[in-house]
């Protein structure tokens, strides 16, 4: 084989539900997919490859990857949700000579990698469905990898890049499989095989999409999008979609492929696809892509939480506190640190709160379980908290206009951002607006605004654990003092007479939107 | 008929490597023993369960995942070899038990008119999964008493771990009441560790306990955290906290095992039975059982 040469002859992306393989008379899709499978099966047949390479998103490993490479691994499968459809039994012909070649190109680009040679291994649904499909009578011997369930982004690819390098140090042309589902979203009840369909329309609008996308060889560029494929149509879990990836490495980069989607089904709700893809001299073209090629998989990166690597910050787990580090109170039973965490934040805090509240709670606990408290808010970005001295955004009050937070904490004091009368709800303004779109002139009601006003304050103040009665001063602007004076003075009493905050009302020419009245307020901090 | 009832719950953890550690006869794998600790605590509380009258074993598990709501174990006896499928290299275990077929369909039905989806599965080659075979015989390794395996329906997936954790507390209530009216004597065991964050690197000896850590600080100071409230019999609090201690330690508790458990012992206001507390490459790991006799309960650590 040349220099140049290919050593991948065409990708094929199937699924793994065993449906095409038990039960094809049951659904007219499934049949489809069936029939999709068959068409493959007779190309591979007609093909020169020496071996199929299987990635199966249903063999997850965990201590690295892991390389099938019993060399006739025999058994009676049964899957776990299907078990009604049958047993699947199997007797496979594995590459040994490659299948370890691959392990050891795997570990040469930094992966954890080893060979698994069993009697009884569970060799997993997806791989079992596609060669038994795909290759009955192991007319070509096979290789199956396993498809890690931390691995991301980089080991993925560099997982795919050194199927490569096993190919071709071993002069090996190859057919690979993809086994994976396009949205996986399945039913969580049992339904009839004639009434299967796609989960949802959502679903379906990106299955056609990503099927757009295979059907013009753009397959760099799916690998791109994977991280969106997997926001938008895959089931939440720790693992990542990561087909893409690994056949868009193994095929080389780039999205110049003929691409054919043979079938398209549902699966008990999720997307099946039997598509096939070519290198071809042309078709999409190269594109700029967005994300940066790796070549060597660096190690662990705590994928998972990312307070609890980091080395910088006070408490971390790197070791021993320095000095510096060390609080005053000298060490911590950390039982009493988790309590005081849900003490001062609470427990929405905890779980919603972003990757800087970790840094800032580590910090603001400073002992030997700093790490943790960082670790414990670093799960994900966007929360009510941003920091306990620092940014305040009050979920259900209104949105801000500008590049503001509702309110910030200082010490002992909360400083409220000016907050007019529009609704949290639908940005409404009670009383009405004070002009029109083209700016004339409106009746509107000055005391339902200051009435909004102040209850908008009082659910900035709730988001900050305050209330009203923890105001200490208040500034209020009026874009008519003569004509609204009056109403909100009376308003304002309603609420304030006894709290008795000190005050200052200033005439403004105009507010940002079509309101009368703001005000901003400074109260004392819980 | 006599009112059948819970005899214990048993927080019984499932690392592969406590059976290769032990090198009985049925695992393939020979090792130089480690995680003490874990074993011994399991041992004593083995040497309690033998102590105890009871009919069956029912287990929850998160090594049978169904996403097509819960299914039950529903054929007389499976023998197999069971090969965990990430540590092949020290769990080949060959396994012959039994099922008492008439309580799982028991608690089928008592789960379904519940509202719960539910299924049978009477695949005959089914393999049953390799964390019923390790809970089991590190409690049981006898196995005298037949066992029921219930899956763990990983609704979480699609919902969240609240929705998840609602839906196993019905799930345990219907499991208890199937078992009342059933007139057995059960023990119940929820197969998981704790924080659940694994090393994704193996030492060349797997037994070498001077590698062996938890994962790191963090998943400890929550270990210790929850085995504090089992300890002082805050159950409902234990479970009210569980989403957040599920997030936060990638937890095998998503699966459902503890807090179905704690569903159908009604929340447990007595103090638990520590047995023992390690890591099992980088997971933590505690031995409990819950005793609702009075009589039989014992201050264990």
């Amino acid at each position: 084989m040349s220099e140049e040469e290919d050593p991948v002859l065409f990708g094929l992306y199937v699924p793994p539900h065993p449906h095409p393989l038990l039960a094809p008379d049951q659904n007219k899709g499934w049949g489809e997919l069936r029939a999709a499978y068959d068409e493959c099966r007779r190309r591979i047949e007609e093909s020169e490859a020496d071996i199929i390479i299987v990635y199966s998103t249903t063999w997850p490993s965990i201590v690295g990857h892991q390389f099938q490479v019993q060399p006739e691994p025999e058994w009676v499968h049964v899957d776990d949700d299907f078990h009604f459809l049958g047993s699947m039994p199997y007797k496979f012909k594995m590459d040994v000579e490659f299948g370890e070649g691959y392990r050891d190109a795997a570990e040469a680009r930094g992966l954890h990698a080893r060979t698994v040679a069993y009697h009884g291994f569970p060799i997993d649904t997806g791989s079992v469905v596609a060669l038994s499909l795909l290759n009955p009578d192991n007319r070509i011997p096979a290789c199956i990898v396993s498809s890690n369930m931390y691995g991301n982004r980089s080991e993925t690819i560099v997982l795919g890049k050194a199927a490569r390098d096993a190919l071709k140090a071993q002069g090996k042309k190859a057919v690979i499989v993809a086994v994976s589902s396009l949205s996986n979203r399945m039913f969580t009840k049992h339904v009839e095989p004639e009434d299967d369909r796609i989960h949802s329309a959502k679903d379906e609008e990106w299955n056609r999409k990503i099927l757009e996308f295979f059907a013009d060889g753009r397959l760099e560029d799916l690998s791109q999008l994977s991280r969106d494929i997997h926001g938008q149509i895959r089931v939440q879990k720790v693992v990542a979609y990561k087909p893409a990836w690994w056949m868009a490495a193994t095929m080389g980069q780039h999205n110049n492929y003929d691409g054919e989607v043979l079938a398209y089904a549902a699966l008990h709700g999720s997307g099946g696809a039997v598509i096939q893809l070519t290198p071809s001299k042309g078709s999409f073209g190269d594109k700029e892509f967005d994300e940066d090629d790796v070549e060597y998989y660096r190690g662990d990166r705590n994928v998972l939480d990312s307070g609890a690597g980091d080395m910088d910050a006070p408490g971390g787990v790197d070791g021993p506190l320095d000095e510096a580090e060390r609080s005053e109170e000298g060490w911590r039973n950390p039982i009493e640190v988790v309590d005081d965490l849900y003490d001062e934040y609470g427990s929405a805090m905890i779980s919603q709160a972003g990757g800087a509240l970790g840094a800032a709670a580590g910090a603001a606990i400073a002992g030997p379980v700093g790490g943790m408290a960082g670790n414990i808010v670093a799960k994900k970005t966007v929360g009510k908290w941003m920091n306990k001295d620092g940014a305040i955004v009050a979920e259900n009050a209104p949105g801000a206009v500008g590049a503001y937070p509702h309110a910030r904490r200082m010490g002992n004091l909360l400083f409220i951002s000016g907050v007019g009368p529009r609704s949290p709800v639908d940005n409404s303004i009670p009383g009405g607006p004070i002009e029109d779109e083209d700016g004339n002139p409106l009746e509107y009601d000055i005391k339902a605004q200051t009435e909004a006003c102040i209850e908008n304050i009082r659910i900035i103040l709730e988001a900050c654990e305050a209330d009203l009665n923890d105001v200490i001063d208040v500034t209020t602007f009026l874009v008519d003092m003569k004509r609204d004076f009056k109403g909100y003075n009376e308003i304002y009493a309603n609420h304030f007479e006894e709290i008795q905050a000190t005050r200052t009302t200033l005439a403004i020419q105009a507010l940002p939107t079509p309101i009368a009245v703001e005000m901003k307020v400074i109260a004392k901090a819980p | 008929m006599t009112k059948g009832e819970i005899v214990l719950g048993c927080l019984a953890p499932h690392p592969p490597h406590l059976v290769y550690a032990e090198n009985p006869d049925a695992n393939e794998p020979i090792s130089e023993g480690g995680w003490e600790a874990l074993r011994w605590g399991y041992a004593r509380l083995a040497r309690k369960l033998k102590t105890i009258d009871y009919d069956a074993m029912v287990i929850l598990t998160p090594h049978w995942q169904t996403y097509i709501g819960t299914h039950f174990l529903g054929c007389d006896a499976f023998k197999s070899l069971s090969v965990d499928p990430i540590f092949p290299n020290l769990f080949r275990y060959h396994y012959d038990l039994k099922v008492d077929v008439e309580l799982s369909e028991k608690m089928r039905e008592v789960a379904e008119e519940s509202g719960i989806i539910t299924k049978m599965m009477r695949n005959p080659d089914f393999r049953v999964d390799y964390g019923t075979i390790t809970s089991c015989h590190l409690l049981n390794p006898d196995w005298d008493k037949p066992v029921v395996t219930i899956s763990s329906n990983r609704n979480r997936h699609y919902y969240s771990v609240e929705v998840m954790n609602e839906q196993a507390i019905a799930l345990g209530k219907a499991c208890r009441k199937a078992i009342e009216e059933s007139g057995k004597k059960v023990v119940l065991i929820a197969s998981h560790s704790l924080s659940h964050r694994h090393f994704t690197t193996e030492a060349p000896l797997p037994e070498d306990m001077s590698r062996e850590h938890i994962y790191n600080h963090s998943q400890y100071v929550w270990d210790m955290k929850v085995i504090d409230l089992m300890r002082q019999g805050k159950m409902q609090e234990f479970i009210d906290l569980m989403p957040e201690f599920t997030e936060q330690t990638i937890a095998e508790t998503e699966g459902g095992g503890l807090t179905w458990m704690m569903g159908a012992m009604g929340m447990p206001d007595f103090p638990a039975e520590i047995y023992g507390y390690q890591s099992v490459i980088g997971t933590g790991n505690v031995v409990a059982c819950w005793d609702p006799n009075d009589e039989t309960r014992e201050l264990v650590l």
